[in-house]
């Protein structure tokens, strides 16, 4: 084996990201690492190029246990890692970034031509005929990936790590990559591949290795799964859950809000959407397939730039969050840390801030009204705090996300989106959330529920729209809201034929 | 033609057309008097811009400049007047002072991760409290060798003067230009410029780049503050106040980035004479006011910010 | 008011320091004598003179608290000093003239805001080209010279007296007292820690981020524009290059001495007022001292350098670390029960 990890371990407050998860990598092999958020991927990778610190379990490179206490050791060692972003200096020539810290001297002064003749020496091989003397920020996103790749291996050479580095190319650059990672393969190079484009894991991947909520699922060669069970294992749904009973919607069409057509080039294919009173809409899709770029469009925080949207009043205005907000409409993003939470002040503040900011700087929300409502709102949702006043960054995630619904419900929305509202998140808050989902929609409210889980989504959705590259390519009502449907339609390409990029 | 280079081109086609216009108005301009005054009268300035440039460019600041030259000049004159100490030596001694002073400045912005401007700014109350301890008033030199130093120049065609002074200059950009373009550590000053978090994962050593580039501005500086005491056969304290807004004005007009990260050396040249042509021009007018200078140097500012501004949506799109 | 009192008790405990250590040297400070119907005594010199000072302090809170600084209030006084002297000299009278220089004031702060919120350019690098370029347009205004004029009406403001208290610092008092109010008694002053805290989840929250950001900075140049209005009525004259030169620097400083973080988030008024009067008692005081005025450079660099040190995310963990570690070492044999309580609860620090 030329890595592996034994019984790795990694807590951190509130969660294990990590639990006792064992890996292994031989030369010669593209192994692909498979999960949803917080699955433990990154966590991973982490451990084994010394940016964080593992609580237990060891690391062995060719048999020796290893030790590496930054991404520069571990280089050093030989395991050099390729990140989506920020790999290298875009305002550095490509001959400067390749060689940073090591290029030819003399008498303390760079020699130029040196330096360049070494750049092309270390990109040969690579399949791109580039100046190395431009600047890096000149060049697509594809050919500074592979010219990440080239440092990255030129100055570890035994393990390469690539994370999401397809996230940004289209299909050519992605077949442009994947010429050089074999090629790096047929090298003996050890490669772990990140991807959540499974067409792509399928392509290049010799193994698999599936984590969730950080412990090992599977590692099974590429050939003997499919996507189907390959979906099954990273979403897990081990727990056949039945199909809660539910009150049906109010379809009566009147209080639905109808988006038509709106979509944003780029991000998300134009799609319809009619949102009934008192109705929970669920969204599935794996990572990147869209799900928070629909989300975005709908609140405004990315506008979308075609179609129209409109409730029994008329055209409703989403032109940025404000007007979205004005008609109604609350969204608790994803990444509570830096989209949701205002970290220095207080609960009671961040409570009221969504209202603030619609009633308008000049009308403020008397102070004993704010109190009445943090305390309302702490009791109702079980948020747990000393006292309203302690700053919000100060509490758990599973109480952060609690304090964002409650800004949102503060301004009584009719329609409220929720990505991943129950990630990372204990067990005991999860089912709160939950339950709280239910009982606002039983006043009337719609909600929209983007979720990675699908025991979750079945549990409480009406409905459930699936996204697959960056288009919403089925709608599930019904006797059909079930795991394995969702799970079908977030696989096979070809219940939708005009789905396919 | 590389995008980045781009504001070098716009400050170096800026600077042939105003002396243009200078020379079309009054053909005297055109003469190595008139040159060589440019570099005689902004040396100092140019100098201490050398060292604001490596300071920009690594995407810091240094508000301390200004101070430092006018401290330089006191310690030179005081140390003179007082003690027998050869010039050359009290030269060392001040340039060892403030390399030291701008080194600690550098290690203080590391070590707390504060914002250079604020670090910079007790430096600067820091230097000039200094200087006035050493002297309220103005102390003339009257060194033989300050003299001989006034007196050196080299006789242009045309009869204008190259001046030791200028010719120290062009001496500094030049060790500038190989600092910043032809050495690592010039390379780990883009570097640190264009992203701390990923100069220092590719393996720059981010808190001793950050001391040395500090500890250079600090030493021109000092060279500045020599310049500036020949130049003006005296040390005061209340010298060279808002210098460093001179010299940040003439690194951004050089094509500099404010923000770090791009920028070329013999912009900041440009930069410099662009500003002292404005200031001849308005002399050879008579009629002009100086606050045009003023007016004229804040407008190419924001014209070179909404450049770099535009250049920047530009690459992003691309 | 329990909890203003906390948050300016470091400020107000250094004042007094301050103060305590003038009266050592001159017990005569206190000595407030009532003539020609003006007070007259060394605290009534320093809330006069700290007049600039705290009205910058104000307008720059806010701009810091937004995560901003504004670099051109100094030369934004010259501006607004300039204007007012001018439309005295054109005969305007006193009004006019004082809604020319507020005016003046707040067109800069338009186009310092339109720069950091519209054209998105940092702060620091908006507001340098205002600073640079202010003074240039100060002296067009005044034509190069002192633009000195004559009018009784107009220096009261910089030099007379209103129940025996120099109208500066009534003026500065009152500015003070409504922006405070203007900011706690709305719900503006919430908006701006909100999005000097996190600009993105704010704007995502629905607070107009954008118009806020520009109001703040017109809000420092309207404070620019008292100040300047002060300065010029105080030597019955515009002085293009001298006015406010450098102030901005001690404006900042009064606000860092003030507690406020430069990182943006909460802030206080009160505390930067009271910083701005630390300020002026130490310049009070080293001139009484004999020493030049200059010497006060080496006192601010040692304040900003404590203060730095204090603040400095790098430092205060550090400190809390061993602040935490010794408590805890002090007290864990009879504490291990509420500790593992704590842990319950699931809070992190």
């Amino acid at each position: 084996m030329l890595l592996s990890t034994r019984d790795l371990t990694k807590t951190f407050p509130g969660t294990r990201a990590l639990d006792a998860v064992s890996f292994d990598l031989k030369a010669g092999e593209v192994h692909a690492l498979l999960g949803e958020n917080g699955a433990g991927k990154s966590t991973l990778i982490k451990c084994l190029t010394g940016a964080y610190r593992r609580d237990s379990g060891d690391i062995l490179f060719e048999g020796q246990p290893i030790f590496p206490q930054s991404t520069l050791e571990a280089q050093a060692i030989g395991i050099g890692t390729v990140y989506q972003e920020v790999n290298l200096l875009p305002n550095l020539t490509v001959a400067e970034n390749l060689t940073l810290g090591h290029q030819p001297r003399r008498l303390g002064m760079i020699r130029s031509r040196a330096m360049n003749a070494q750049a092309d020496e270390m990109l040969s091989g690579y399949g791109i005929d580039i100046d190395v003397r431009r600047t890096l920020d000149q060049y697509s996103v594809a050919v500074q990936q592979i010219v990440a790749i080239a440092r990255a291996v030129h100055l570890s050479g035994r393990v390469l790590i690539l994370d999401e580095p397809t996230a940004s190319l289209d299909a050519r650059e992605v077949q442009m990559l994947f010429d050089v990672v074999r090629d790096l393969r047929a090298r003996g190079l050890g490669i772990i591949f990140i991807s959540h484009f499974l067409d792509q894991v399928f392509e290049i991947s010799d193994r698999l290795t599936i984590l969730r909520n950080g412990r090992h699922i599977a590692t099974c060669p590429a050939a003997e799964v499919d996507r189907m069970q390959l979906i099954t294992l990273m979403l897990g749904h081990e727990l056949q859950q039945e199909t809660a009973t539910r009150a049906r919607p109010v379809a009566d069409g009147k209080d639905a809000i109808r988006f038509s057509g709106v979509g944003r080039r780029g991000r998300i294919a134009p799609f319809d959407l009619t949102v009934h009173k008192g109705e929970v809409i669920g969204m599935a899709g794996l990572l990147g397939s869209g799900r928070t770029e629909s989300a975005e469009v709908l609140f405004g925080a990315a506008p979308s730039d075609s179609g129209t949207v409109e409730d029994s009043d008329g055209p409703v205005d989403l032109r940025n969050p404000r007007a979205a907000i004005a008609a109604g409409f609350a969204f608790a993003p994803e990444d509570r840390k830096t989209d949701g939470i205002i970290a220095e002040l207080s609960v009671r503040e961040n409570i009221i801030l969504a209202l603030q900011a619609r009633r308008g700087w000049s009308r403020p929300i008397p102070q004993a009204e704010q109190i009445r409502m943090a305390d309302d709102y702490i009791a109702r949702l079980d948020i747990r705090t000393p006292d309203a006043e302690k700053p919000v960054g100060l509490l758990s995630g599973g109480n952060q996300q609690k304090v964002i619904l409650a800004r949102w419900l503060a301004t009584n929305p009719r329609f409220l989106i929720l990505d991943e509202p129950t990630r990372g998140i204990d067990v005991g808050a999860h089912a709160e959330i939950l339950r709280l989902i239910e009982d606002v929609v039983a006043q009337g409210m719609s909600i929209l529920v983007i979720s990675s889980e699908l025991d979750e989504l079945v549990a409480v959705s009406h409905r459930v729209i699936v996204v697959r590259d960056r288009q919403h390519v089925s709608q599930l009502t019904g006797e059909d809201v079930t795991t394995d449907t969702i799970v079908r339609a977030i696989a096979a390409p070809d219940l939708t034929p005009e789905a396919t990029t | 033609m590389s995008i980045r280079a781009l504001p070098l081109y716009a400050t170096i086609a800026i600077f042939l057309l105003a002396y243009l216009i200078c020379y079309i108005q009054f053909p005297a301009m055109l003469s190595t008097r008139v040159i060589g005054n440019l570099l005689t009268d902004n040396a100092y300035l140019g100098i201490v811009a050398v060292g604001m440039t490596i300071v920009i460019i690594s995407g810091g600041i240094d508000l301390s400049v200004g101070s430092v030259i006018a401290f330089s000049g006191v310690f030179i004159a005081v140390v003179l007047r007082d003690t027998g100490i050869h010039p050359l030596v009290v030269f060392a001694m001040l340039l060892a002072i403030t390399t030291a002073f701008g080194a600690a400045m550098g290690g203080m912005i590391y070590l707390l991760a504060m914002p250079p401007f604020i670090v910079t700014l007790a430096g600067m109350f820091l230097a000039r409290g200094a200087s006035y301890m050493l002297s309220i008033d103005s102390v003339p030199i009257a060194d033989p060798l300050y003299q001989l130093m006034q007196r050196a120049y080299y006789v242009m065609p045309g009869r204008g003067r190259l001046t030791l002074l200028g010719m120290i200059m062009i001496m500094a950009v030049v060790v500038g230009m190989i600092v910043l373009h032809r050495t690592r550590f010039g390379t780990n000053v883009y570097a640190l410029g264009g992203g701390e978090a990923t100069a220092r994962l590719m393996g720059v050593a981010v808190g001793r780049t950050t001391v040395a580039v500090y500890a250079f501005s600090g030493f021109m500086a000092g060279l500045s503050g020599i310049v500036f005491s020949v130049y003006t056969s005296a040390g005061y304290p209340l010298a060279t106040v808002g210098v460093e807004l001179s010299a940040i004005a003439a690194v951004v007009i050089g094509g500099t980035l404010l923000t770090g990260g791009s920028g070329y050396m013999f912009g900041t040249l440009i930069g410099v004479l662009t500003m002292g042509l404005i200031q001849t021009y308005i002399v050879f007018d008579g009629s002009l006011s100086s606050w045009w200078t003023k007016i004229v140097i804040g407008g190419l500012l924001l014209m070179f910010i909404l450049l770099q501004k535009g250049l920047l949506r530009l690459r992003i799109h691309q | 008011m329990t909890t203003v009192l906390r948050r300016v008790a470091p400020q107000l405990l250094t004042l007094v320091a301050v103060i305590m250590l003038v009266s050592i040297y001159f017990p005569s400070f206190w000595q407030i004598v009532y003539v020609n119907e003006r007070l007259v005594g060394i605290p009534i010199d320093v809330i006069k003179r700290g007049a600039p000072v705290a009205l910058l302090a104000i307008g720059m809170t806010l701009v810091i608290a937004t995560r901003g600084i504004d670099l051109s209030v100094g030369a934004v006084m010259a501006i607004c000093g300039a204007s007012a002297a001018w439309s005295i000299d054109q005969g305007f009278g006193l009004w006019a003239a004082l809604g020319i220089a507020l005016v003046a004031g707040l067109i800069c702060g338009l186009w310092n805001g339109l720069l950091v919120a519209v054209f998105d350019i940092q702060p620091i690098v908006a507001t340098l080209i205002l600073m640079v370029a202010g003074r240039g347009i100060a002296q067009l205004i005044t034509g190069g010279t002192i633009l000195t004029f004559d009018n009784d009406a107009f220096s009261y403001l910089g030099s007379g007296t209103l129940l025996g208290v120099p109208v500066p610092a009534v003026i500065w008092v009152l500015t003070g007292i409504g922006f405070g109010l203007l900011v706690r008694r709305t719900a503006l002053g919430l908006l701006v820690e909100s999005i000097g805290v996190n600009l993105r989840a704010s704007t995502l929250t629905g607070i107009n981020s954008r118009v806020l950001l520009i109001a703040v900075y017109m809000g420092s140049g309207f404070c620019a524009a008292l100040a300047g209005i002060i300065a010029t009525a105080d030597i019955r004259g515009a002085d293009a290059n001298n006015a406010g030169l450098w102030l901005e620097l001690d404006a900042i400083l009064a606000v860092v001495i003030g507690g406020n973080s430069l990182l943006g988030g909460r802030f206080s008024i009160l505390a930067s007022i009271l910083g701005a009067m630390i300020i002026q008692t130490i310049n009070t005081g080293i001139l009484l001292a004999g020493f030049p005025s200059e010497f006060n450079l080496v006192i601010k660099a040692v304040l900003v350098i404590i203060i730095l040190v204090l603040q400095s995310p790098r430092v205060l963990p550090q400190l809390a670390y061993l602040w935490r570690g010794r408590r805890d070492r002090s007290q864990r044999p009879k504490q291990s029960q509420t500790s593992q309580q704590n842990a319950g609860t699931e809070t992190k620090t």
